[in-house]
């Protein structure tokens, strides 16, 4: 017998769960202007995700899917990005969506239930937030696809959660990306729990990252509650990707510390001890300690930080609840291009029933 | 001006479209250097290069997917699934992301793409590849699903479709694929996308069919002449959206309408066509609307099928019986 071939999953982080320095940091990490730039994204979307929350406990906001845990993921790999990159993510990734431009006001109008939230003013070539699961990975390949035909040098962050691995599109997705050396990077918010599944129930597969090496490509796990981890991992996939490197999967070990979404209650299938225990891996409260450690952040500097995101996600909710809804017809105005003649008496219908401006609840 | 066949035609359709706009793109699953296994595409990895033409691992679903985001960073996509029983596994991306990309995003990225595919019996294929789904696809809002039945409509019908702004189904009817030959000018003129066809005018009935049932409707129009029956025959070719005036113009006309579909009966498109000639030309029609179709059961295999298949005997049995109210 010989062997046909064999394979590692490496596993890296820079901080400890406890806040202090593993090993030697990256060379952007050593910057407080950039790794302040990741906390106050992280703090930001927490305090967007609490106010979310909030809005949608109180019947002004539909249902909707906190971050909560898992900040460092999104912001990680959104702070790794370059203006010219794609972001195709799911639905958890408010802070990713943050850093590359989509407003606080659009991510609620969206979660609000108006398309108009996902047209992005600031972010013209982002995709919206995919709620199928996995179905997207593969538009994240045909983005890539484009931009290497069209001589981009870019590439594409798709993002997805653990439950997506067991989706044949995310396969198909890193099968072509491999075999089409497509400049995409793949990050797996691995927070646990698929809804009610956890993570030992989802696959028998050890990690999630030897998936992205059965397909051909390159695999890799971090910390997902390690910022700087996940930050420096997408940025160098990132930087191999556009230089014609190939797509590549980073799989991110974060934990949901909320529920699925708001209209899930966790604690029917999920242990409250559970969750305690992973409070202490809180990617916030880790990078919190290493900015006092390396840079002496101070309480002052914290409570100036965290009144600040509070007053900007505030004006974000006033903005949005201020928003009129759009008129009925909306709904006909961006079916295709230009309404097909067959479609206008049904248009007509619904401008006779509501007059094209009553709004329904 | 060149006789072609209808797989002739797509291929000359498909050459036009990369040759004019260079972000049109092929793509599928052995559509490359085999020119695709009704050799639809032969030719033109040589002629555009394998950047434009692009073998797929067999996977439909990433296809469909693929063209979405190629679609939605700046290329027109022209992807080839490879036989109508493969579809289904696009349904996802056709329905959740392809037909509504430009409505989520408020027209901020669009969808231009062309998901094409054989389809329909009558070839002896294999279990899986004698399907007509079309009125799934037509079901879909913000898709559009189009069937050519000549090979110049082929050629017209595909063009328009590529250049269209948003995400096409294009199913061609693989039993004409090489039943006859007709003049095709290459001039890279593409038709209208929601215009019915008049194929040959008539006073006393009309039917209507799209695909290789033509085929069958017109020789049962020739038949019929032969009576003294005098048959409009109608192809639909663009189901959706629905150029329903032309055919309630005609039937309102004529006063008897069959309808004739290779797909399941129930829930079928002529279902949607028997209903807008209910709705807007009830009191004009002479005869009930009748509806000859393949029947509520699974697509026999290939000993079976023309059993299955609407025939022209079926088709003229059909018109008798309308024929029959004064």
């Amino acid at each position: 017998m010989s062997i046909s071939a064999r394979f590692e999953v490496a596993f890296s982080r820079f901080l400890a769960p406890e806040g202090n320095v593993e090993q030697e940091l990256p060379a952007f990490a050593r910057e407080r202007d950039a790794v302040l730039r990741l906390y106050r994204a992280m703090v930001l979307t927490r305090s967007f995700d609490t106010r979310a929350v909030a809005l949608q406990r109180t019947g002004r906001l539909g249902t909707y899917a906190s971050s909560l845990g898992q900040e460092a993921v999104a912001v990680g790999a959104g702070d790794a990005m370059q203006a010219g990159d794609v972001l195709v993510p799911s639905f958890r990734e408010h802070g990713a969506q943050w850093l590359r431009g989509v407003t606080l006001r659009e991510i609620l109008q969206f979660w609000g239930g108006d398309e108009r939230g996902s047209c992005f003013a600031a972010q013209a070539r982002d995709f919206p937030v995919s709620i199928t699961v996995g179905a997207h990975a593969t538009h994240a390949v045909g983005v890539a696809h484009a931009m290497r035909y069209r001589r981009e040098a870019n590439a594409v962050v798709c993002v997805f959660g653990d439950g997506a691995t067991s989706k044949g599109d995310v396969y198909e997705a890193m099968n072509i990306a491999g075999a089409w050396r497509s400049p995409v990077v793949f990050v797996v918010n691995n927070n646990q729990w698929a809804i009610s599944m956890p993570r030992a129930a989802q696959s028998a597969a050890a990690t999630l990252a030897q998936k992205a090496i059965a397909a051909g490509i390159g695999g890799e796990q971090v910390d997902g509650n390690d910022v700087i981890a996940v930050r420096h991992a997408v940025a160098a996939a990132l930087q191999r990707a556009r230089a014609g490197g190939g797509a590549h999967l980073i799989e991110c070990l974060s934990y949901r510390l909320c529920d699925h979404t708001t209209a899930d209650d966790a604690s029917r299938y999920r242990d409250d001890a559970e969750v305690s225990a992973h409070w202490k891996e809180d990617p916030i409260a880790r990078l919190r300690t290493h900015l006092g450690a390396a840079w002496n952040w101070s309480r002052e500097e914290e409570e100036a930080l965290q009144h600040e995101c509070n007053r900007v996600v505030e004006e974000a909710a006033a903005a949005w609840l201020a928003t009129a809804p759009q008129p009925p017809r909306a709904m006909f105005d961006h079916l295709h291009a230009r309404l097909p003649v067959a479609l206008e008496p049904q248009l007509a219908t619904l401008q006779c029933h509501d007059g094209g401006t009553r709004a329904h609840g | 001006m060149a006789e072609l066949t209808l797989v002739e035609a797509v291929n000359r359709a498909l050459a036009r479209a990369m040759q004019d706009d260079p972000a049109v793109i092929v793509f599928g699953e052995d559509v490359g250097r085999d020119g695709g296994v009704f050799r639809a595409t032969e030719g033109l990895v040589e002629r555009f290069g394998a950047e434009r033409v692009l073998d797929t691992p067999v996977a439909e679903a990433a296809i469909a997917g693929i063209a979405i985001g190629m679609a939605a960073h700046g290329l027109r996509p022209v992807a080839e699934i490879q036989f109508d029983g493969f579809m289904y596994s696009t349904l996802d991306q056709m329905v959740n992301h392809a037909s509504r990309l430009r409505n989520r995003t408020r027209g901020r990225l669009s969808c231009p793409m062309v998901l094409r595919a054989p389809f329909g019996g009558g070839i002896h294929a294999p279990e899986h590849h004698s399907e007509s789904p079309e009125a799934m696809f037509a079901h879909i809002p913000g898709l559009r699903v189009v069937i050519p039945s000549s090979p110049a409509r082929a050629y017209g019908l595909l063009l328009a479709a590529i250049r269209d702004p948003d995400p096409v189904v294009f199913l061609e009817p693989k039993r004409s694929y090489r039943a006859l030959r007709e003049e095709v000018a290459d001039d890279g003129v593409a038709l209208a996308l929601d215009t019915c066809f008049t194929l040959r005018e008539g006073s006393d009935l009309t039917l209507v069919s799209w695909g290789a049932m033509l085929g069958e409707a017109l020789a049962a129009a020739d038949a019929l002449a032969a009576q003294g029956v005098s048959a409009e025959v109608i192809d639909v070719a663009t189901l959706k959206p629905l150029d329903a005036d032309t055919i309630t113009a005609s039937v309102a006309r004529t006063g008897r309408a069959v309808i004739v579909h290779e797909a399941p009966l129930s829930g079928g498109f002529g279902a949607e066509i028997a209903a807008r000639l209910a709705e807007r030309c009830l009191f004009e029609l002479r005869a009930p609307v009748l509806r000859v179709a393949g029947y509520d059961t699974v697509m026999p295999l290939a000993k079976l099928e023309q059993h299955y298949m609407p025939s022209r005997e079926r088709i003229l049995e059909a018109v008798h019986e309308v024929m029959r109210y004064p």
